[in-house]
């Protein structure tokens, strides 16, 4: 498919604008632009047709099955779309005084007060983008905590199964990482913890249940190892949608938590963004929240700025306020049977689990969670068809693989999230694939190895792009790649989480 | 519930496969002190027509920009947005796929960003961008930490007359990265060059804003030279829309060029979610944060898009990422791809004379004391009001015109002053009712 740049024409446009007999002022020439720049020049219905032709190209919930792992790739209900886009909210400036913005401050404060009873917790910010945001936030709400406490502590402790955020978080908020090995439950190793834990350990992050897709028997434990070394703990909320209404991070200790609500609280997930971070705390650490802070007067709402402990702002204004509205309205459309939410997203999970066990390797056979992890290990051994053979191959059966090479700690993971609005027709339909898949691999491996056979490319070289980097059209100079050697060199790397 | 799928049957039959007798047991794992044990203390679920009807009353008490003639800027425009936009947002295969980390799933996303990432080059003159940040603020935090691997430098120096928020945002992530920040005062609206060199004889970068919070254009060439020269990164915070008109930061000699999308292709939505884009010189690339989409071949020759360079990011390099960054802004990125192809160089062009000429008239309309008036301006300026900008600013709001910005909430001495923005949606006509309306409250 050629790019929107080759089908661009001088002198087409599709735009229209009001044009106002006014003087243009003239700009000194220094500041002036020296050329225009190459943007696509193509009238409208090109333009429709182009972005339609990506679309087609583009594999959403929308399209199908998504089971991919840790990102809870669940139903976005339509009905979001049509209130985020309410006037009352699409074109309300940010700087509006708090007179004329009262609705949506109601609804942050309405959202916070839903996200502390869900954490447990005692405060709650919206502010943060991202889940991976919100780690960041809650990092340097430890290092405030603790400067203010006059400690010095320069150590966090993450989980060997942990996101890569958690640790890439940790050196930006410029801690020291420590990292704490898994037993054979798959729970954290609890020697190994508190071999580790100290006067100089900040404080634990922590995903529960894990990446693994287990509940951590021994969280209580683990809390109290961290508050006995008057360290923190913070929860990676990434897999929420496990225990809504069943256990709440603040009841297992936890001192700070993020939500993501693109994965928790259905905010569409866009393509790879926007997402939400949301942070909850306990009430110690509320004076060193990010400002503005969204507060209740009576009946009033306001921004509260005066917060002389703050760490600052994270970001601009309050938050990403769309993806509120659309989080708040998924929420109260269950109201309180969202606990009915997380059971169906395990459900879904221990029933694809049951069902594929027996074709794939279980490194913790346990009952899971909201996802689970699966090993290709014993297909490659024997039959040459790994994890990444194993996903490209699901996608000629018309789904979109899961996760595959995270946890780290797994060789060969399969991480499968089938989350709650997913019919059994459609988990049956998976199982009997990944069966068939299983059954390709020791008859015909090569169906594995040469797949994806009906996609609109086949397998594309990654080495050969990280080596050009061609990462913008070139115009009149543009490299023409399919003159150079191809192989299918995917990297087997994580693709997911 | 309306958003599940299982009869009573489906989930006797699940059970039993996972061969457990309840729900309950599936949570055995979960100590019985930590359940919760009780129902969620939530407001009753509401039908959709219900939700609707809810949300429409916290909607109908906010006063939009349909409902208010409003002049308010600073960082945040009410630029028109086409019908385009909201119809390819609008199509499922964008709005529910995730990151595309299965690229045969997900090529019309990739080409998508890869388009994208070369208008953010056209625009800014740069060699390559990312797929997009959180939004204008936080670019500007990840500007600094390139900078101080770029050039092993513990110092970012930052003109005042950026955005406060920017500034805000660059100090909470500064001791993260080992990075004190000084600031740059300036002079007459804008930032003076010699004081810009001063300031980075030691510094990783300068970041300066261009056009600036006041509105006014910085002398652009001049500082990123006086960075250049004393070893400094040059970072422009650069505003989209005034780039058909304003000179690329990658003609006078910047090293990155980062910016809020939001003008080019998002509506206001109380703030976000937006993007922020983050553009530089190809030699900075290994340094990037974020997703970068490049193109390859497959086993046919057939051209394609994969993520790339991936050994940058969290997922692989974790404590070692250049950012943690993993969920973007790409649907908000998309959208900007969208709108500056829907207004091409011509249209860009004319947003931009537009606001300037549209500026201009209102300068003279409102007859106020200019507050720098000595500069050139691109959609905004500020105004002296003879008394507090705040009360002028509600005194105004009563007879529904927004009238901008009190810049006394952000500068010391500036109490009366009032920073006025004009895009391309405004009328002469709306103008001529902003002067009537502030001559009645100054």
């Amino acid at each position: 498919m050629r790019l929107i740049y080759e089908k661009s024409q001088t002198g087409r446009r599709a735009s229209s604008l009001p044009r106002h007999d006014l003087p243009v002022p003239e700009l000194p020439a220094g500041l002036r632009r020296s050329y225009p720049p190459r943007l696509p020049e193509l009238a409208e219905p090109e333009l429709v047709r182009h972005f339609s032709e990506l679309a087609s190209r583009t594999f959403g919930i929308d399209t199908g099955f998504y089971p991919l792992g840790s990102c809870t790739m669940k139903h976005n209900p339509r009905v979001n779309e049509r209130l985020v886009n309410l006037p009352g909210f699409r074109d309300l400036h940010p700087l509006q005084e708090e007179s004329g913005s009262q609705g949506a401050l109601e609804l942050m404060w309405r959202l916070q007060e839903i996200l502390i009873e869900l954490s447990g917790l005692d405060v709650c910010s919206l502010q943060p983008a991202a889940g991976s945001q919100g780690e960041l936030t809650g990092l340097m709400l430890m290092r405030a905590y603790f400067a203010d406490r006059g400690e010095e502590r320069d150590t966090v402790i993450t989980a060997d199964t942990a996101h890569g955020t958690n640790p890439a978080s940790v050196t930006m908020a410029g801690y020291k990482l420590q990292k704490v090995g898994t037993d054979a439950r798959g729970n954290l190793d609890l020697d190994d913890l508190r071999a580790k834990v100290n006067e100089r350990t900040a404080g634990l992050m922590l995903t529960n249940p894990s990446t693994l897709g287990l509940f951590d028997e021994s969280i209580e434990d683990v809390a109290g190892i961290f508050h006995d070394a008057g360290a923190l703990l913070y929860y990676d909320g990434a897999n929420l949608n496990a225990v809504c209404g069943i256990s709440r991070p603040g009841d297992m200790g936890f001192d700070i938590v993020h939500i993501n609500l693109h994965k928790t609280f259905s905010q569409p997930h866009g393509g790879g963004g926007p997402g939400g971070g949301p942070i909850v705390v306990r009430d110690r650490l509320e004076p060193f929240l990010p400002v503005p802070a969204v507060v209740r007067d009576g009946e009033r709402f306001r921004l509260d700025f005066d917060r002389p402990k703050s760490i600052g702002k994270v970001r601009g204004f309050t938050g990403p306020f769309g993806v509120f509205v659309r989080s708040y309205a998924y929420i109260r459309a269950y109201g309180p049977a969202l606990r009915l939410m997380s059971e169906v997203a395990v459900l879904n999970a221990n029933y694809l689990l049951a069902r594929l066990k027996g074709a794939y390797e279980l490194p913790f056979d346990r009952l899971c969670m909201h996802e689970f992890v699966l090993s290709a290990r014993k297909l490659k051994r024997e039959h040459g068809a790994s994890a990444l053979d194993v996903a490209k191959r699901l996608m000629d059966y018309g789904f979109h693989p899961p996760t595959i090479y995270f946890p780290l700690i797994v060789p060969e993971a399969l991480m499968i999230e089938p989350t709650e609005t997913e019919p059994k027709e459609t988990l049956d339909a998976f199982v009997d694939a990944m069966l068939a898949i299983a059954r390709e691999a020791a008859e015909q491996p090569e169906l594995l190895q040469e797949a994806p056979h009906d996609r609109p490319v086949r397998r594309l070289d990654e080495v050969k792009a990280a080596r050009r980097a061609v990462v913008r059209y070139g115009f009149e100079e543009h490299p023409d790649l399919s003159q150079e050697p191809s192989e299918p060199r995917a990297l087997e790397v994580q693709k997911g989480a | 519930m309306r958003f599940l799928s299982l009869t009573e049957r489906d989930r006797a039959a699940m059970l039993e496969a996972v061969g457990v007798g309840s729900i309950d047991e599936l949570f055995a794992d979960i100590p019985e002190s930590l359940r919760l044990g009780r129902e969620l203390a939530l407001e009753p679920a509401l039908s959709e027509p219900e939700l609707v009807a809810h949300l429409e009353e916290l909607a109908g008490r906010n006063v939009h920009t349909g409902r208010e003639l409003s002049f308010l800027g600073a960082g945040m425009y009410d630029h028109y947005v086409p019908a385009i936009v909201d119809a390819v947002l609008a199509r499922g295969e964008f709005l529910t796929a995730y990151t595309p980390y299965q690229p045969e799933m997900s090529q019309g996303v990739l080409q998508a960003i890869f388009e994208y990432q070369t208008a953010i080059c056209e625009l800014t003159g740069m060699d390559v961008s990312n797929a997009s940040g959180y939004d204008g603020t936080t670019v500007a935090a990840d500007a600094c930490s390139m900078a101080r691997y770029a050039t092993g430098r513990s110092k970012v120096a930052l003109c005042e007359t950026v955005n406060p928020q920017v500034r805000q945002v660059v100090k909470t992530y500064a001791p993260g990265f080992g990075l004190e920040v000084v600031e740059i005062p300036h002079r007459g609206g804008v930032t003076d060059a010699g004081d810009a060199r001063s300031a980075a004889e030691d510094a990783a970068c300068l970041i300066f804003q261009q056009p600036n919070f006041f509105g006014c254009l910085e002398p652009a060439p001049e500082l990123a030279s006086a960075a250049t020269d004393a070893g400094a990164l040059a970072v422009a915070h650069v505003d989209p829309v005034s780039l058909g008109v304003l000179e690329a930061p990658g003609r006078y000699g910047c090293a990155l060029a980062i910016g809020e999308g939001q003008g080019a292709g998002n509506s206001l939505s109380f703030g976000g979610p937006h993007y922020g884009f983050l553009a530089a010189r190809s030699s900075l690339i290994r340094r990037m944060p974020g997703r970068i989409i490049g193109e390859t071949t497959d086993v046919n020759g057939e051209r394609g898009y994969v993520l790339t360079l991936q050994t940058r990011e969290q997922h692989i390099r974790r404590e070692k990422a250049t950012s943690n960054i993993t969920t973007n802004q790409t649907l908000l990125a998309l959208a900007g791809l969208v709108h500056l192809s829907w207004l091409g160089p011509q249209g860009l062009r004319e947003v931009g004379e537009s606001c300037m000429a549209l500026v201009e008239y209102a300068k003279e309309r409102l007859g106020l004391p200019l507050l720098f008036s000595e500069q050139t301006t691109f959609k905004e300026f500020a105004v002296r009001v003879g008394r507090n900008a705040e009360e002028v600013m509600q005194a105004a709001r009563e007879q529904g015109v927004h009238p901008g910005y009190p810049l006394g909430r952000d500068y010391e001495g500036l109490e009366d002053a009032l920073l006025v923005c004009v895009t391309e949606k405004r009328t002469p006509a709306e103008i001529d009712r902003l002067a009537e309306v502030l001559a009645a409250c100054v």
